[in-house]
């Protein structure tokens, strides 16, 4: 187990390194550039030419990326050209980092808390009217673009609900210590302010759970049918278990590895949705900056960004490959 | 209101608990402050307002974008400034100014008991401190990605001998008088010195906290503590904090303001990137007001209550031509029948918001040197046809580009206005190869290499001076439409040069009027377009902020309630 992982964790360097290099050249291959985002319409020949040569951007792309490498070695990854100008790219990632995972956590906790016990009626009630519509729900909730739905959910519910439609939490005097504001204004006993956070949580959250939350029902639905068709669940209604035990023991514990699967995948997967998300509801997030960056051409944070979200990304599905072993014992034992 | 929407809120919070998070339990105890954070009244509260980006820090020196200079305004003030809603020229922390006869030396009279936020005294040592900062920038400090207003206005500095600076020096004569020497007369002085980049900073605050350690590391440019945390002027906001991880900015008041203190306790700036989430935002309360509605939705917000305070216009939307690549559009017949080709009159009304005028010349009424006997030419398809035929340029094909992911306040739906200008050129006879392209993903880009033949573009001016606008385009030959293909080009950018160097005011407007004609009736470089007027957005309660053709809204006038 210790030699898997330690295995696993080589080859997520030499993944980063790969990703680093294609990044850069495709930054830079991409039209337009931090010179023109930055000048707007000031720029002149001469305006360029210094900006261009500050900005290092006058040399080949493979003396930017060794250049790149050298200081990253260092742990100075640049400093921002447009999402937050002068501040440096790993201390906006920091920043930023707690807000997403606050945003994606509660949105699978919805997916998972909704999903799953969705899921096992559907398949319960296979072909009945229950089933019919979560399962229609649940094409829906796919088919529906983020943004639009945000955009709704805001209109629709922050006047039904009175939430808030945009940020992290209100401009109150709050303690900073994690960075993740809910937590913070727990462990500080300053339960406005992270009462204030959760509100500001809740829309982003139904937004973007709406797509792992469709995949976990449909996912888990599927699991469960094929579960329930076993031999072994017939056995075990055949000696009189009761339903429950049935249900705890034999369906779910059965149907739950791909589920987990799904929904380690989900994680991962949620940071395209983030980038939509956070936009919409200008939450001081990692996908926000993502969109900012891009519109601005902000290298230096979008290497870091997405280099970011892929080690972590690698790091969560390592951890659910983990968690099959403690799932199901046969994968412990190979 | 705010007690049903919080009690509203409470109810559903308590309800979403259900999906498993227990910690929205807390809901049901805990009283929220929302809706509570303001004071009612004239005096007091706090004036939320929707910025549509993060400031690149407090220092205006070093600012170049809209955003950095809206906060800073607040804190900081200029020798001069501008009268609230015009591009005029008012005193600030000078009370008067006097020119020498040769345009090169001026004398400031400066405003008495007048402290900085941190209590040091405002006096002409202060200022000849700032201006020597601006002079003696050094390394990093002297890139156009730092420094950018200064290149501009000033050009170079005190170790730049290749580039000469405006700037000569400034002497303190006594505590409330300072002489500033230039080293050639310009139409932008004393205006120029109403830029937020040109505020006045407190000298113990620039020196404490390292204001001038602007580093470059690699490609990377960090700044000081000062410009980050420590911003220290005159103004009636002071500097409270910027809670990076919320994209909150705070400044609060300044309860030592030398002239009438601010009503409000507080201008809380919240970063909102999205246009229609900052719209939302305020339908739902949580800001007070934002800037650039889109104009397509003032009817909707007015009709809902709120303040559309539209500015007047002060910028210019041109077709550009870029003579590089296709020698015909180096003939002015050619660019003459663009010009009658297009349907400006109509394009006005049917895409620009209300108060929007077509462009006579390359500027607006408010600038020094406008010429108001010039009137535009008549929409004349037929004109355009004949004027093509003269030249020989019946067959004409042209590379147009338009911008995507972009509003500016002169070009408000880009797509639809190149809709309506290529339709009127094609009547005309002329074959166009379209190309869009992303404003910062290759537009930019591509018009400054001189890759298109047309191409809309415009400009928001900083000043109500003549050099700031025609200038800024035609100022140089190697500009944007290459004028320097033409062989008026240079004779043009002589001219400009002559006329801002003229120190005498009225013979320098009628040099600017002269030269304003010339521009469209003999060299025609570009095609102006139009002036539209952008505007802000407030709830009904907040009252007192002006809006200026310059974007110089003060919110140390601003009530709330």
């Amino acid at each position: 187990m210790l030699r898997y992982t330690i295995r696993r964790l080589i080859q997520l360097v030499g993944v980063v390194l790969v990703l680093s290099l294609l990044l850069f050249a495709w930054l830079r291959a991409l039209p337009g550039g931090p010179v023109s985002a930055l000048l707007g319409e000031r720029s002149t020949p001469e305006s360029r030419e210094a900006l261009t040569k500050l900005l290092g951007l006058d040399q080949p792309i493979i003396v930017q990326y060794f250049k790149f490498l050298g200081r990253a070695a260092s742990g100075d990854f640049g400093t921002s050209l447009g999402v937050q100008q002068g501040d440096s790219a790993m201390e906006i990632f920091l920043q930023r980092f707690p807000a997403t995972i606050e945003l994606s956590a509660l949105a699978i906790v919805i997916a998972i808390a909704l999903g799953i016990p969705l899921g096992y009626l559907a398949a319960k009630r296979r072909g009945g009217w229950f089933d019919n519509v979560s399962v229609a729900g649940s094409l829906i909730g796919v088919a529906v673009p983020v943004f639009f739905l945000a955009y709704v959910l805001k209109d629709v519910l922050s006047s039904v609900l009175g939430l808030p439609t945009e940020g992290r939490q209100d401009a109150i005097n709050a303690t900073r210590v994690t960075g993740f504001f809910v937590f913070d204004g727990v462990i500080t006993g300053e339960w406005d302010a992270a009462l204030n956070a959760l509100e500001h949580l809740i829309l982003p959250a139904i937004a973007l759970s709406t797509i792992p939350f469709a995949v976990v029902f449909r996912i888990t639905r599927a699991a469960v049918l094929d579960v329930l068709d076993e031999d072994f669940v017939r056995t075990a209604e055949s000696k009189g278990l009761t339903a429950p035990v049935i249900r705890r023991r034999h369906v779910l514990r059965n149907a739950m590895l791909p589920v987990v699967t799904t929904i380690g995948l989900q994680t991962g997967a949620l940071l395209a949705g983030a980038v939509l998300t956070e936009k919409v509801f200008s939450f001081a997030g990692v996908g926000q900056a993502l969109a900012i960056g891009f519109e601005r051409r902000d290298y230096p944070v979008l290497l870091v960004l997405i280099i970011m979200a892929t080690v972590v990304y690698v790091v969560v599905n390592l951890l659910v490959d983990l968690s099959y072993a403690l799932i199901d014992p046969r994968i412990r034992t190979r | 209101m705010a007690h049903s929407r919080t009690a509203r809120r409470r109810r559903w919070t308590a309800a979403i608990g259900l999906t498993g998070v227990a910690a929205l339990a807390l809901s049901a105890c805990v009283q929220s402050n929302r809706g509570e954070e303001s004071g009612s009244g004239k005096v007091g509260g706090t004036l939320t307002f929707g910025a549509a980006g993060a400031p690149k820090g407090f220092d205006p020196f070093y600012a170049t974008d809209g955003e950095t200079f809206r906060v800073s305004r607040q804190m900081y003030e200029g020798l001069v400034g501008f009268k609230p809603g015009t591009a005029e020229v008012e005193a600030a922390l000078a009370t008067k100014w006097e020119p020498s006869t040769d345009g090169r030396t001026w004398t400031f009279t400066l405003k008495e008991n007048v402290k900085f936020h941190d209590g040091t005294p405002f006096n002409a040592e202060a200022v000849c401190f700032n201006f020597n900062r601006w002079f003696n920038q050094k390394g990093a400090g002297q890139s156009e990605a730092v420094s950018q207003y200064w290149l501009d206005n000033f050009g170079g500095f005190a170790d730049t001998p290749d580039k000469p600076s405006l700037f000569k020096s400034c002497a303190a004569k006594d505590p409330k008088t300072a002489v500033v020497e230039l080293t050639k007369a310009t139409s932008q002085f004393p205006s120029v010195l109403g830029f937020p980049s040109f505020s006045m900073s407190s000298p113990e605050a620039l020196k404490k906290y390292e204001a001038d350690n602007v580093v470059q590391v690699g490609e990377s440019i960090t700044y000081p503590p000062y410009a980050n945390e420590h911003p220290t002027g005159t103004g009636p906001f002071k500097f409270s904090k910027f809670d990076k991880a919320n994209n909150v900015v705070e400044i609060v008041r300044n309860e030592d303001y030398h002239g009438t203190k601010a009503k409000l306790d507080k201008v809380v700036f919240r970063i909102i990137p999205d246009e229609t989430a900052r719209k939302q935002a305020l339908k739902a309360g949580d800001i007070d007001g934002y800037d650039l509605p889109n104009a397509a939705d003032w009817a909707g917000l007015k009709s809902d209550g709120f303040d559309v305070k539209v500015r007047p216009a002060f910028n210019v939307l041109y077709l550009g031509i870029n003579q590089l690549n296709n020698p015909k559009l180096q003939d002015l017949r050619v660019r003459q029948a663009l010009m009658y080709a297009i349907n400006r009159e109509q394009l006005v009304k049917s895409q620009l918001p209300e108060g929007a005028t077509v462009a006579s010349q390359f500027m607006p009424p408010l600038v020094d040197g406008y010429d108001d006997k010039l009137t535009p030419v008549k929409f004349d398809t037929e004109r355009a046809k004949s004027l093509l035929a003269e030249a020989g340029a019946s067959d004409l094909t042209l590379k147009f580009y338009w911008p995507t992911e972009v509003t500016r306040p002169y070009m408000p739906s880009p797509k639809d206005l190149y809709g309506a200008i290529a339709g009127d050129l094609e009547k005309a006879g002329i074959k166009l190869e379209p190309t869009s392209k992303p404003w910062n993903g290759g537009y930019l880009t591509d018009v400054d290499q001189g890759v298109p033949d047309l191409f809309m573009l415009g400009w928001t001016g900083d000043n109500g001076t003549p050099q700031n606008w025609i200038g800024t385009f035609f100022g140089r030959t190697d500009n944007r439409f290459n004028t320097g293909k033409s062989p008026w080009g240079k004779e043009l950018a002589d001219k400009l040069a002559a006329a801002n160097a003229e120190p005498d005011e009225v013979k320098r407007s009628a040099l600017y009027k002269e030269l304003n004609k010339k521009i469209v009736e003999e060299y025609l470089p570009a095609v102006p377009i139009s002036h539209s007027p952008p505007a802000l957005v407030f709830k009904k309660e907040i009252q007192g902020v002006t809006p200026s053709p310059l974007t110089d809204e003060r919110f140390g006038s601003a009530t709330k309630g």
